[in-house]
């Protein structure tokens, strides 16, 4: 065995390289096919029937007027789900179609196949649903008092047995608010469901779990999982948005029906309802420290609403708490996270959950605590920066590298952007040509985060790879088999460079992910590079041990270029001659190391996998006569352990700073009376080119030693520490308190 | 209702074509051309954007009869040929620089930077900017869609 622990080799386009996507060639030439680009013979099309209220009883639901259209084919209420009626990815509480009540705005009433997408939608407004109107409940104080809570999850530890008073020199206390963000990817929902011969069905769809809505689709529909066969389409994009179910079993339920493909696509305005959104949250925090700003202890309160149903709640509200203090040393922490259920939109994944929420608060505090003993905001953070064997609030020791201070330090330390060039385009307004630079002030703010990687709490997280090396016109051949989801992520790229460092072979193939491998685990928590990047090179040490034993000899070690290699250096055997007794094929299932429960009374235990941190500098130009913010410059820097794939490590840093910036001043769903006021990008706003400025990115790579190549998970950790880092500046050029993000032109402008 | 137009060079013809179509649909579930992406479906995204007579619009927005007797060119039609090396200079920049990721915003954005270089061969990054406002990228935040645009000037 002891070949497993050599040294990988080396090849082109490997682990560390660049190496390009392999499917990038059909994405810019407009080949690649989509969930939405499906198409088959006979196809229909599904819509659906939503309810208009956030909370009423169901008196009775008409569909003749729908069945009476021409090219309608069927018309199906939660009376014809022939399995479990409702599903959940923890908590099994979501009704397929709503059954007696709808608790949210957008719950499924109803489905219509038709043979045109039109046909379909007309057909659905002819349904009549008779709705006996309820007060919804929208307010999660008021959820939290009647007892509709998700989970609370306490975290308490103390510096001295027993308790202490929080007693401190400097006590700074504040209540931040975090708006509604919606993922916003932009492939909408949507898939082809294909009924099959065995009574089952084919589903191709987008999403971020082939196995996990494998298991929610069969027991829906009653049938076995093996014949519910799932198929990764292409995904524009998820961000957490698709982990719960949408259109799935949708599809199949009239597919199944019809016996017909049935193809469905929501519009964008659907994909606001289709789809969980980042917990609203109200935090309230106080931070107490001694006269040098050395933290003595946090107290918070943390309310998230999770909306209509479970979703994935319950880890969100342990993120916040587990995490709610940063990536400080705190001795006493008292933090009591609660998620709540409310009629509002259910709310779940987005990129960062939990922690997102909880570094807008405890970096707002940090600042306030800057300012209240005197010293700059990135001193502050430094004097009580956590380090490798720190102790979290949860008792869990750090074990891998945390280079708080070092991130901090690499991007204060970056010169600051030139002043403004004059170009009214580069003024806050831009083309609108608001302001000639009266009344326009720059400031500058800083942050750091803290995320936890892959998944927590003594959950069971493990991925499959399927590796099979063979000859191919003559040349070594690799195919990487695996259901993880690439969602834009660049996961396919990984497991191919993986393959070639492993093996020493260039030509790898990446199978497309499906239900026929072993689960994956989602494309979520910052995990796939790490655990089906560990499951790929796992499987390729298992191949490459097999063909060293067809050499029969004991010094044959290494695999480079396509040949055996020898430790003296001298060519042993070509792969091609090995790989004449046959294919070598192996499948390994790959976990990370395992995680405790939280205590439910304390919160401690040894929850987490593995620590990520980045910190942000971000310059703002504020317009404070109008409230409006132009983002001058952020700069990032972030440890990824190692940069597996440099260019996607950065572009993954680039692409969740923006998400960040968009929570700090621009994204919300405004939702009034559980009512969505704004399912539009019309409406709701993302950044476009014009709202974000240059970033610069610094990548340190301090290797974790447990960790696969000692990387570290990159996704999310960028979205966590931009939005406070864009509103310290925001305050820094202003003045202003600004305890709720987005931050609104009027929260400036018209600020008392 | 009947839609005959070019498209990517060829005369191409749609049947049954319900006048509420888009030209978007009829490209995309019709003609067998789903390059054009459907992000939005109102006008607000630019991943649909084609090329018809020759200036860039949301393919979303035309009905499908206006495209009637039409030339239309989609990210389909931009490169010369098949195949990696057949690349138009704006595809291949935007693979050379990771402006690609999930690609849902991408041949929209192509289209858009492809038009903008045919107008101004050497946009200011200003000028980058302000040509690609309409189109929204929820995945790279645009710093590698500007390097790629510059590459693409450039070669
Ligand atoms: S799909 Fe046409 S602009 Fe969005
Ligand atoms: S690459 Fe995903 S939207 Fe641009």
């Amino acid at each position: 065995m002891s070949t497993l622990t050599r040294e990988p080799t080396t090849v082109a386009g490997g682990v560390g390289t660049s190496a390009p996507r392999p499917d990038g060639v059909l994405k810019v030439s407009g080949e690649f096919a989509y969930s939405s680009d499906l198409w088959a013979d006979e196809m229909l099309w599904g819509a659906t029937v939503r309810s208009p209220h956030p909370s009423a009883e169901i008196r009775a639901v008409d569909i003749t007027g729908a069945l009476a259209v021409p090219g309608v084919y069927a018309v199906l209420t939660a009376a014809d789900v022939p399995g479990a009626k409702r599903y959940g990815l923890e908590i099994v509480d979501q009704p397929v179609l709503a059954v007696d009540e709808v608790r949210y705005e957008g719950e499924p009433v109803a489905l219509v196949a038709a043979d045109h997408p039109e046909t379909a939608r007309r057909a659905a407004a002819r349904i009549k649903v008779e709705y006996a109107v309820r007060a919804p409940v929208t307010d999660p104080e008021e959820a939290l008092s009647r007892g509709d809570l998700v989970r609370h999850v306490p975290v308490h530890r103390f510096a001295s047995a027993g308790g202490d008073a929080l007693t401190a020199d400097v006590v700074v206390t504040g209540t931040y608010e975090v708006g509604m963000q919606d993922q916003a990817f932009l492939g909408p929902e949507s898939g082809l469901a294909v009924p099959a011969e065995d009574g089952g069905i084919d589903l191709f769809v987008a999403t971020q779990w082939l196995h996990v809505d494998q298991k929610q689709v069969a027991a829906c529909l009653a049938l076995a999982p093996e014949q519910v066969r799932l198929r990764l389409a292409g995904v524009g994009g998820a961000f957490g948005a698709r982990e719960d179910l949408s259109m799935q079993v949708h599809a199949s339920l009239l597919a199944l029906h019809t016996g017909k493909p049935v193809k469905m696509v929501y519009g964008r305005e659907e994909s606001f309802f289709g789809h969980v959104h980042r917990h609203p949250a109200r935090l309230e925090y106080e931070h107490g420290a001694d006269r040098t700003g050395k933290l003595v202890y946090v107290k918070a309160r943390i309310v998230l609403d999770g909306g209509a149903y479970t979703s994935s709640t319950p880890a969100v509200v342990a993120n916040a708490a587990t995490l709610g203090v940063g990536p400080y040393d705190v001795p006493t922490v008292v933090v009591d996270a609660y998620g709540v259920y409310t009629n509002n939109p259910p709310c779940g994944a987005m990129r960062g959950f939990g922690a997102v929420q909880a570094c807008f608060a405890y970096e707002s505090q940090m600042d306030k605590l800057a300012a209240a003993i005197g010293v700059d905001p990135v001193e502050v953070r430094r004097r009580n920066a956590m380090t490798t064997g720190s102790v979290m609030p949860t008792g869990q020791i750090v074990s891998g590298p945390a280079p708080v201070e070092e991130l901090l330090s690499l991007v204060r330390d970056r010169p600051l952007p030139p002043e403004a060039t004059g170009d009214p385009r580069e003024r806050p307004g831009g083309v609108a040509n608001t302001t000639r630079g009266e009344g326009v002030v720059r400031g500058v703010g800083y942050a750091i985060g803290i995320k936890n990687v892959c998944f927590s709490e003594g959950f069971d997280d493990f991925s499959t790879a399927r590796v099979r090396l063979s000859v191919l016109g003559g040349e070594p051949a690799v195919l990487v088999h695996t259901a993880a989801a690439e969602v834009g992520q660049g996961l396919v790229t990984v497991q191919a460079q993986i393959a070639r460092t492993e093996l020493g072979v260039s030509q790898v193939t990446v199978a497309t992910a499906d239900t026929s491998v072993g689960s994956a685990g989602s494309s979520s928590a910052s995990r796939q590079t790490y655990m089906t990047g560990g499951a790929v090179r796992a499987a390729c040490q298992a191949v490459r041990a097999t063909v060293l034993e067809r050499t029969g000899r004991a010094d044959a070690l290494s695999l480079v270029d396509g040949k055996v290699v020898a430790s003296d250096g001298s060519v042993v055997a070509s792969l091609v001659e090995l790989l004449g007794e046959g294919d070598v094929e192996e499948t390994v299932e790959w976990r990370h190391k395992p995680t405790m429960p939280l205590d439910p009374v304390t919160g401690q235990g040894d929850a987490h996998v593995q620590y990520a941190f980045a910190a942000h500098r971000a310059v703002v130009d504020v317009d404070t006569e109008l409230g409006l913010v132009r983002v001058v410059e952020i700069a990032t820097a972030q440890d990824v352990g190692k940069a597996v794939n440099p260019q996607a490590v950065v572009g993954q840093i680039q692409g969740g700073t923006a998400q960040g910036l968009g929570l700090a001043v621009m994204e919300e769903i405004q939702v009034v009376d559980g009512v969505i006021r704004n399912p539009s990008f019309t409406d709701y706003l993302i950044p476009t080119i014009l709202d974000m400025p240059p970033m610069e990115v610094d990548v340190l790579e301090r290797g974790d030693p447990d960790a696969p190549y000692g990387l570290r998970g990159v996704g999310e950790p960028p979205t966590i520490s931009s939005t406070p880092a864009v509103v310290a500046a925001i305050r820094a050029a202003t003045g202003l308190a600004l305890t709720r993000v987005p931050v609104r032109p009027d929260h400036i402008a018209l600020a008392p | 209702m009947r839609v005959t137009c070019v498209v990517n060079g060829e005369t191409r013809q749609a049947d049954d074509v319900w006048p509420g179509e888009s030209l978007l649909y009829v490209l995309r579930e019709r003609l067998g051309l789903p390059g054009a992406k459907n992000a939005c479906e109102q006008g607000e995204c630019g991943s649909c954007t084609v090329y018809l007579d020759g200036l860039p619009v949301c393919a979303c927005l035309v009905a499908a009869g206006q495209a009637d007797g039409r030339t239309i060119t989609t990210v389909e039609g931009l490169a010369p040929g098949t195949g990696e090396e057949q690349l138009d200079r704006v595809q291949r920049a935007f693979l050379a620089t990771g402006a690609v990721q999930c690609g849902f915003c991408t041949p929209g954005l192509i289209v858009a930077v492809h038009d903008l270089l045919a107008r101004d061969p050497a946009p200011t990054d200003p000028d980058i900017r302000e040509a690609l406002a309409g189109n929204l990228c929820r995945c790279t935040g645009y710093e590698k869609i500007m390097e790629a645009v510059r590459l693409a000037a450039t070669s």
